[in-house]
């Protein structure tokens, strides 16, 4: 049998899975995992935080968490989904941030207070200014739906929470 | 049931009954960002209720998940407000119970920030962002309605009449627990504070009802929650144990 990975890879192998709805982010970079450690029983836990209550994507995360786990050496894993603190726009990485950028979509402001209006989304394809908020909900319930006045390319805007 | 089991019964049941309503509009709201919206604010009131049945369900300590609470109860052991439960009707009546609703929930998520009570801190924590644009949402749209032409107004009018009735049942009395749940009472100044000013700017008069429903924590429901149910719980209820 082999010797057990180090916590330090394993949470490595965690944070680089890729996001099932954003491709381009790993999990890390979106800051949805939250610890990682090893049980007295040799079970790797994992502190998993949903983005929202009910995005459909958590129990993906959940499985694919698990799976590369596996593939990284560990054992018996058991993922636990923690509410508290509520996860924020403002733990993504700036890693994160430019890489949702550069796949088109706006990255999140700072977070903190009631709904922000952003006056100042700027476009991810032409960086524009010029933009307005068409709708508060997208394709996923993290990200807003807003459209470019300069090069009227539609686009999403995650939403700073 | 334990008092604390039922009162996360209830709020569970407020949210998964309102998903459910809110679902039905999906292709068939009056533009495609509508369908978006009313589906992503489903999903996070599901997200919601998943949270609080499951907790329900361990409190109660009978074996019952959320899915045996979800699918396999009948009308009279729902816990959720009569406001909830009630047709969508047109996009009006949708957008003002939205107002209510959302406006009392982003209360009382407020409220539960402190609570005592860990998972219900916790999923306040989560859940008063996400209704902070659930009642954003409404509040546009009944500004929009109600402060726009003569039929938006009188039918923007009309929705808010005819849901108004329901709203007093979210600030009845509901257990006694202090320090973890929040006498619904205590809500409704703040609600009222947010409510007013919206609908003096969308134009629209403040109903007087003549009446007012009461019940549905007690499992006292329209004849409307039933037939919600059967659609609700048929797949499971036909296919017992079934999963994709």
């Amino acid at each position: 049998m082999n010797a057990a990975p180090d916590p330090a890879t394993l949470l490595a192998a965690a944070r680089s899975v890729p996001d099932p709805e954003l491709p381009v982010l790993t999990l890390g970079e979106l800051g949805v995992i939250r610890d990682l450690r090893l049980a007295a029983d040799g079970t790797v836990e994992v502190d998993l935080t949903p983005t929202y209550t009910g995005c459909p994507a958590t129990a993906v995360i959940a499985g694919d968490v698990r799976d590369a786990l596996h593939r990284a050496g560990a054992g018996q894993v058991r993922v636990r989904t923690v509410l508290a603190p509520a996860w924020t726009t403002d733990w993504m990485s700036e890693t994160g941030r430019r890489k949702l950028r550069e796949y088109g979509i706006a990255p999140p402001g700072p977070a903190g207070g009631p709904v922000r209006l952003a006056f100042s989304v700027r476009c991810p394809h032409c960086g524009s200014p010029d933009t307005r908020e068409v709708s508060h909900f997208g394709s996923t319930p993290c990200k807003a739906l807003w459209t470019c006045r300069s090069c009227a390319e539609p686009f999403d805007s995650f939403k700073a929470i | 049931m334990s008092p604390l089991a039922a009162y996360a019964l209830g709020l569970g049941d407020d949210a998964l009954i309102l998903a459910q309503r809110l679902g039905e509009w999906a292709a068939r709201a009056p533009q495609i960002e509508e369908d978006l919206a009313l589906a992503n604010i489903a999903l996070d009131l599901l997200g919601q209720a998943r949270t609080l049945l499951t907790y329900a369900g361990e409190l109660e300590q009978a074996g019952r998940d959320e899915d045996d609470l979800a699918y396999l109860r009948d009308d009279r052991e729902f816990r959720n407000v009569q406001l909830v439960e009630l047709p969508g009707g047109d996009f009006a009546v949708t957008m003002a119970r939205q107002l209510i609703f959302s406006a009392y929930q982003y209360e009382l998520y407020t409220a539960l920030l402190g609570s005592a009570d860990e998972t219900l801190a916790g999923l306040a924590g989560k859940a008063v962002k996400e209704v902070a644009y659930h009642r954003d949402h409404a509040t546009q749209w009944v500004l929009r309605l109600g402060d726009g032409t003569d039929l938006s107004h009188e039918r923007m009018q009309a929705g808010l009449d005819q849901v108004w009735p329901y709203t007093a049942e979210l600030f009845d009395p509901a257990s006694q627990l202090p320090g973890i749940a929040t006498d619904p009472a205590t809500l409704r100044p703040a609600w009222e504070t947010y409510v007013t000013p919206v609908l003096r700017e969308a134009t629209l008069e403040r109903p007087q009802p003549r009446w007012r429903s009461r019940g549905g924590r007690d499992g006292l429901h329209t004849e409307h929650l039933g037939h919600l149910l059967s659609e609700m719980q048929h797949l499971h209820r036909s296919h017992p144990g079934a999963t994709w």
